[in-house]
């Protein structure tokens, strides 16, 4: 037994002082880089396509999200739509724009933008038919939410 | 009385506490950057009786894509998704004849065009536009992919251009662009953009 002691008392315990200042470190990474996800999709997750000529979109405060997919329910058939947290019609889309204008500041309207994350598996008639409630209020921007890419076969 | 002496905070559970925060943000945290193809939708004009623009057949290239996610080209070609690139800019790089003329500049032959000047393809880069008829069936996925097939001719005009003239690429240029703007940049950003404009008709879908 004596033997054992020895040994124990020849050990340094590691210093855990600087312990805090590295998770701190950790924290206040994540802290900055975290964007806080603000809506649940009543939708199943559109499944993205994949593009390589992206363009990051800018000013995050600016963008008006539209996603487009499938019901989470398989009995229920065709592309559903989604903005903040409830499904809507197609013709409800401009009400949905507007009311985030308003939200902004007059000279900020501009530059909004409208992002649709849409499935890779939904129709484009739909798509089409957004685009154009779109057009109806002058709402032009607009960005094709895709993932980046080469593999292009992956889309059809 | 004897005073105590001041102990010292106990900073032992400091770290119990950031980790708890930490895992916190681990956890909510999304790191998803939101990145897409970007589209001006044209205008809709108020005037009710205006003319409708006529656009010479050789200077539209006609894609059409049909509910089977099959691709027509110019009404007689049975084309792929990767095939478009190549006849996009060989359509919009023709240079067959003049540009059209405005008040500062007369009509004048596409001087940095190096297509094959048919005069049965497209006479300008600024006259030529590109039709993207879908069916109301087709899959996104399909009408993003041409989408970006037809992004990716216009880039890789411009990026030829801008070597060729500022031994920059259009690429290259945005992104100097965006670390310091300045005058200059945006001024050889707005000749490439002029001198390939994207003109992309979309016409109604087929029923």
């Amino acid at each position: 037994m004596s033997k054992f002691k020895k040994k124990k008392k020849g050990l340094p315990a590691i210093s855990t002082a600087s312990l805090p200042d590295i998770v701190f470190m950790l924290l206040f990474f994540f802290m900055v880089s975290t964007t806080m996800r603000e809506t649940d999709l009543l939708i199943k997750k559109p499944n993205l396509p994949v593009a390589n000529e992206v363009k990051k979109l800018e000013m995050k405060s600016l963008v008006s999200t539209i996603y487009v997919g499938k019901s989470k329910d398989a009995r229920i058939a065709g592309d559903k739509i989604q903005v903040n947290d409830k499904i809507i019609d197609v013709k409800d889309v401009p009400s949905f724009i507007l009311s985030e204008q308003a939200l902004r500041k007059e000279e900020e309207v501009k530059f909004m933008t409208t992002s649709i994350k849409a499935d890779k598996e939904a129709n484009v008639g739909t798509i089409l038919d957004i685009k154009e409630q779109l057009r109806d209020i002058n709402a032009l921007k607009v960005s094709f939410s895709t993932t980046k890419g080469n593999d292009l076969k992956s889309n059809f | 009385m004897a005073r105590r002496e001041n102990s010292e905070i106990n900073a032992g559970s400091m770290a119990d506490i950031a980790f708890l925060l930490l895992i916190f943000f681990l956890v909510t945290t999304t790191m998803d950057v939101d990145s897409g193809i970007s589209r001006k939708l044209p205008e809709k004009s108020q005037d009710q009786n205006q003319q409708d623009v006529i656009v010479k057949e050789k200077n539209v290239f006609d894609i059409v894509v049909n509910r089977n996610n099959q691709i027509l080209v110019e009404n007689d070609q049975y084309v792929t998704v990767n095939e478009i690139k190549k006849l996009a800019m060989d359509f919009i790089d023709n240079g067959g004849g003049l540009s059209t003329a405005k008040d500062d500049a007369p009509a004048a032959p596409c001087d940095y065009c190096k297509g094959a000047r048919s005069p049965l393809s497209s006479d300008h880069p600024s006259k030529a536009v590109i039709s993207l008829q879908s069916d109301r069936g087709t899959t996104y996925g399909m009408y993003i992919s041409i989408q970006n097939e037809i992004e990716a001719a216009y880039t890789e005009l411009r990026n030829r251009l801008g070597l060729e003239k500022y031994k920059r690429s259009y690429d290259d240029l945005l992104k100097d662009y965006k670390d310091n703007p300045s005058e200059s940049l945006n001024e050889k950003i707005e000749f490439l953009k002029n001198s390939y404009p994207q003109i992309i008709s979309e016409p109604e879908p087929i029923k």
